[in-house]
């Protein structure tokens, strides 16, 4: 609609809709993505628990970017950089409340009273 | 009191029986009067018939200023009814001494502070606030409307829904009993079996999705759509500061919802994401819910401040000072209002290292306040001040939001928050804030933007009554709070035992009845204002000699804004063009092609009324039914494709040739 409203707006770059060959790449990249960290908690593949969660959780990070380049098409010239621009602030937020809670909630686990008898044994 | 089993449920209504109905003979006494009110409105609009007139010029119009009309309608009608909540806790605050148990029950109040918190941020300030954002930034930035027309109209359904089952709750069940943020464990399933919380829930999520869309319109709007020439940097503030609050909306608001829906797997599926056992922890409820709720502090004042800078220039005759300033001021606050979340929650049992890191942050982000303050007071210096009624609020704001901010850095600093944390200290604290800061920022709007909306002033004797009452009553009613809390008074106490405290609480009272004296008198101004129009007429568009671009089309501005797009060159684009002399084109217009209105963003809400009720009350088939509704609505809306006609050159020329009529009577 908005663009009925304004005819004037010819500069804005709506961005590309991408092509046949970006989707494959993005739908093979997602798929291998996801396959790894099910086989690697289906198979026991890394002995350690939070190894194997800390891989996953990389992996899905990995997954993120993967759909922002191939689907959404981002890149630094869309819409006058303000798609960079939107994403620095989310990761920068993303990093503050993430951060930010695991440093409260440790604090606030590490000075709470024990809240069962098996920890009150555990007790120094 | 005697707990009443609520267990009931049926297929057919679930858990909706005989006993929702109101009980308490204060709730049925209001009940009898609101529905002989309804009933009375009901058949006014029937035989005066203007209904249909209703629905199609307002309920369905995609008309931004229509819209922002209507949420600031919606803010007021709830505004009242929030106010009325606080007269009944400063009335049972000021007799409940010596063994007196007051007029509430414990059931009855506890209800009555948590739906007077959610009812003011919610469903009065944010109604508020997106109202002045929609009215104005389309008009400020030279835009026929927001970029995504249907979806405002939806999103103020959206907002109006939430209000809707909030007040429903009054009649139907019963509201949280909990506080303002359904803190767990006590809004637990376990302690809070009833509907109430579920009435919190479902409201804040339906509002919420309103709340959210008109973020992201607003952003697309302000980003996409400014007039030639307006650059960033010659963006007028208020719809800076707007731009900074929907970016914060955007960012916060989903936390909210998923807070929200964890919350609601635990009421309603047995998990334990907030639970005391099966390792659920109630204090990240506190933590996550204080990511979105700092911010929300700030969504809420940002776009006053803007307000306040647009006000005191223009009353002061003077470009803004430090415009750059106040931009960056504004990001600062933006990013840092992100960075504070824990001094809500200091006393929860963190080290001394987050609580220090937390207190020091809230300390920083009064600096960019700070400055905002000494802009504007350097904007003031050697200006040609005019005392009207809006500029009379924005200094009541500087004097009350000061004392305010600095009652909040005392609060930041963690030990001496130890010792008035949940007291009437805090309490007093962000009324002083949020009325100082937002309700003293929303009449400055009103006094000021009124003309635009309605071609013509406000009164003011009566605006002066009400500031005189409003002002002294704020007074009033809060500073007692202050020393009660510094005293050790917690908050939300319905009884209390020592006799030596009622004085305060009766100077508060009575600075709550100065209160209901300002609000009476700013209805009594509204009404003479509407009443004795055709003598407060503004034919120019311009009654402030103001300085951006709203002011440069009629009051009420027609509904395409501007005939052409204007064309900006300096930061107060409106006086700048005055000052050189543009003459405003009347010929050569053309069809203007708009967007069309459509009655389904009010289906699509009706529907997710219908679908929170059922959920709150356990209907499931009418759950069902209602969620299929409004899916299949919305996929049935993709494919009207009646969204835009033209307004014809004639009509174009013809209100073009009367605004030049209207110019002319009025000498400019």
């Amino acid at each position: 609609m908005s663009e009925h409203v304004h005819p004037n707006h010819h500069g804005d770059d709506h961005g590309s809709h991408g092509s046949l060959r970006d989707y494959v790449i993005g739908f093979i990249l997602s798929v291998v993505l996801t396959a790894i960290p099910f086989w690697l908690v289906m198979t026991g593949a890394i002995a350690d628990k939070s190894t194997t969660a800390l891989v996953i959780m990389a992996f899905a990070a990995v997954q993120i970017v993967v759909h922002m380049i191939y689907f959404l098409h981002m890149n630094t010239k869309s819409e006058n950089g303000w798609t960079v621009m939107a994403l620095i602030f989310t990761i920068v937020i993303l990093v503050i409340t993430l951060s930010g809670s695991l440093w409260v909630m440790y604090h606030l686990n590490h000075n709470m009273m024990p809240m069962t008898s098996h920890e009150m044994g555990q007790l120094p | 009191m005697e707990v009443v089993d609520h267990s009931h449920w049926s297929p057919i209504l679930g858990r909706l029986w005989w006993d929702a109905m109101p009980q308490e003979p204060i709730v049925l006494a209001t009940f009898v009067v609101v529905a002989l009110g309804g009933a009375a409105l009901v058949a006014g609009l029937t035989y005066f018939k203007l209904w249909g007139y209703l629905w199609k010029e307002w309920f369905t119009s995609v008309d931004h200023k229509k819209i922002g009309i209507m949420y600031m309608i919606l803010g007021l009608v709830m505004f009242l009814r929030g106010f009325a909540d606080a007269v009944m806790m400063r009335i049972q605050q000021s007799i409940a001494f010596n063994g007196n148990e007051g007029y509430l029950n414990a059931h009855h109040y506890d209800q009555i502070f948590t739906a007077h918190g959610v009812i003011m941020i919610f469903f009065v300030a944010m109604p508020f606030v997106t109202g002045l954002m929609n009215y104005i930034v389309p008009l400020q930035i030279g835009a026929r409307d927001v970029s995504f027309p249907f979806l405002n109209n939806f999103s103020f359904w959206m907002t109006t829904a939430g209000a809707v089952l909030v007040m429903a709750s009054l009649f139907i069940g019963e509201f949280a009993q909990t506080g303002w943020l359904a803190y767990p464990p006590l809004s637990n399933l376990a302690y809070s079996p009833w509907v109430g919380v579920d009435y919190y829930i479902w409201a804040l999520q339906i509002a919420g999705v309103g709340t959210l869309l008109s973020g992201v319109n607003l952003i697309a709007t302000i980003v996409k759509m400014r007039a030639p020439g307006m650059t960033m940097m010659r963006m007028p503030i208020f719809t800076w500061t707007a731009l900074c609050t929907n970016i914060l909306i955007v960012a916060a608001f989903p936390v909210l919802t998923a807070v929200m829906t964890m919350l609601t797997v635990d009421r309603y599926l047995g998990f334990n994401f907030f639970t005391n056992d099966f390792g659920g922890s109630p204090m990240m409820y506190v933590n996550l819910i204080w990511i979105w709720g700092h911010p929300e502090v700030y969504i809420l004042i940002l776009p006053l401040f803007g307000v306040f800078s647009e006000v005191t220039s223009t009353f002061s005759g003077k470009r803004l000072f430090g415009y750059s300033s106040m931009v960056y001021a504004t990001l600062v606050i933006t990013i840092l209002s992100y960075l504070v979340w824990l001094h809500h929650f200091f006393t929860m049992g963190s080290g001394a290292s987050v609580n220090s890191f937390f207190g020091i942050t809230t300390m920083v982000i009064s600096i960019p306040t700070g400055a905002k303050l000494f802009n504007w007071l350097f904007t003031m210096y050697r200006g040609r001040i005019r005392f009207e009624l809006p500029m009379m609020w924005t200094v009541a704001f500087m004097l009350t939001f000061t004392i305010g901010g600095m009652t909040g850095v005392l609060l930041a600093v963690p030990p001496a928050d130890f010792v008035l944390h949940n007291s009437l200290f805090l309490i007093a604290h962000f009324h002083n804030v949020i009325i100082g800061g937002v309700l003293f920022g929303i009449f400055a709007a009103i006094n000021f933007w009124w003309p635009k909306a309605f071609g013509f002033k406000l009164n003011e004797f009566w605006g002066k009554v009400s500031f005189w009452l409003w002002v002294p009553g704020f007074w009033f009613a809060f500073m007692p709070l202050y020393i009660l809390g510094l005293m050790g008074v917690t908050r939300r106490m319905r009884t209390f035992d020592d006799p030596s405290l009622q004085i305060f609480f009766i100077i508060a009272a009575f600075g709550a009845l100065m209160i209901a004296g300002g609000i009476g008198a700013m209805l009594v101004q509204f009404a003479v204002s509407i009443w004795k129009r055709e003598e407060l007429k503004d034919e120019t568009g311009d009654p402030w000699n103001g300085r951006t671009l709203e002011w440069s089309t009629s009051s009420p501005p027609p509904e395409y804004n501007f005939a052409f797009t204007p064309i900006v060159h300096d930061i107060d684009a409106w006086e700048d063009m005055k000052r050189c002399g543009v003459e405003r084109p009347t010929a050569g217009f053309r069809p203007i092609h708009m967007p069309k209105g459509t009655g389904s963003g009010l289906i699509l809400a009706g529907l997710s009324t219908v679908l929170g009720f059922a959920m709150i009350w356990y209907i499931w088939w009418l759950a069902a039914v209602s969620f299929l509704g409004v899916i299949g609505f919305a996929i049935f809306h993709t494919f009207n494709y009646k969204r835009d006609y033209h307004i014809p050159v004639e009509t174009v020329e013809q209100t073009e040739a009367e605004r030049t009529r209207q110019l002319a009577a009025a000498g400019a």
